[in-house]
């Protein structure tokens, strides 16, 4: 059980981490897209490691589903031509990486040694059907104590649906 | 069970994949695309802390971040149709219009 749960943890954080890295290298927006899918998926499955089951499925559903469908459909519609690579302006900001990439690797350091080699607790907290994660506990607080942000996300989208019409629509419509 | 540790690396390592393709990428979808895999990043560190706290709210902050990706994908991508019909190219440093 032990080891099993580490083997799961390594192969999907490999999925992920690669299939991130291919949306690097490929030219065509539309590999990019279908490798951010994988990596989409990899994370859903790293969701399930750690008992958010519902996080895990809405990853699915909305994220890989909803919102990829309409990355790759805008992406088939406008049918870019591949990216040409291009001659760099600015060669001096490529020196100025390197101290900045130092200090962000000294503080990734530092957070990952302080943390230690704590992990999950192997059961979640609380009962069965109450644990976190489940469908009935993330629920209960959105329509308790987290009724507000919910409510305010409602009107969001309600703009964003305006604002994406208005935007998208030819002029002199 | 798998170290709280590992999974902030994951995060963290795609966060930084994420960033480094905003700087490299050139057409605008790709760079979108990247926005998307730092938003995941973010939100893997948010359950597994969820997860190792055994508190619910990582969890439903995730939720809202999952909404704000999908309202923010929906103005993004009519912004960058418009951009096209423009300027029949997605290329970002020729939208230079804002620039100083």
């Amino acid at each position: 059980m032990e080891k099993a749960s580490t083997i799961i943890f390594i192969v999907f954080a490999a999925a992920a981490v690669l299939s991130a890295l291919n949306i690097l290298l490929q030219r065509n927006p539309l590999y990019s897209a279908l490798s951010l899918i994988v990596t989409l998926l990899s994370l859903s499955a790293l969701y399930l490691t750690l008992h958010a089951e519902f996080i895990a499925v809405i990853q699915i559903v909305v994220y890989a589903g909803a919102i990829m469908v309409l990355f790759i459909f805008v992406i088939m519609l406008l049918n870019v031509p591949a990216a040409q690579p291009q001659i760099e302006k600015q060669k001096g900001l490529r020196y100025l990486a390197i101290p900045f990439a130092g200090v962000l690797i000294a503080e990734t350091f530092y957070v990952v040694l302080s943390i230690g080699k704590r992990s999950m607790p192997s059961i979640p907290v609380g009962t069965e059907a109450q644990a976190v994660g489940t469908t009935w506990s993330i629920g209960t607080s959105l329509f308790t104590d987290y009724l507000l942000p919910f409510e305010v996300t409602s009107v969001l989208i309600l703009m964003a649906v305006v604002g994406a019409m208005v935007l998208a629509r030819r002029e002199g419509d | 069970m798998v170290p709280l540790s590992w999974y902030l690396a994951v995060s963290a390592l795609l966060f930084t994949i994420g960033a480094v393709g905003v700087f490299i990428k050139r057409n605008a979808i790709a760079i979108f695309l990247c926005i998307e895999l730092m938003l995941n990043a973010v939100n893997l560190t948010l359950v597994s802390l969820s997860g190792f706290f055994g508190d619910v709210g990582g969890q439903l902050f995730v939720f809202i971040v999952m909404t704000v990706a999908a309202a923010e994908a929906a103005v993004g991508l009519a912004i960058i149709i418009s951009i096209f019909r423009n300027r029949e190219s997605l290329n970002v440093d020729e939208v230079d219009t804002l620039k100083l």
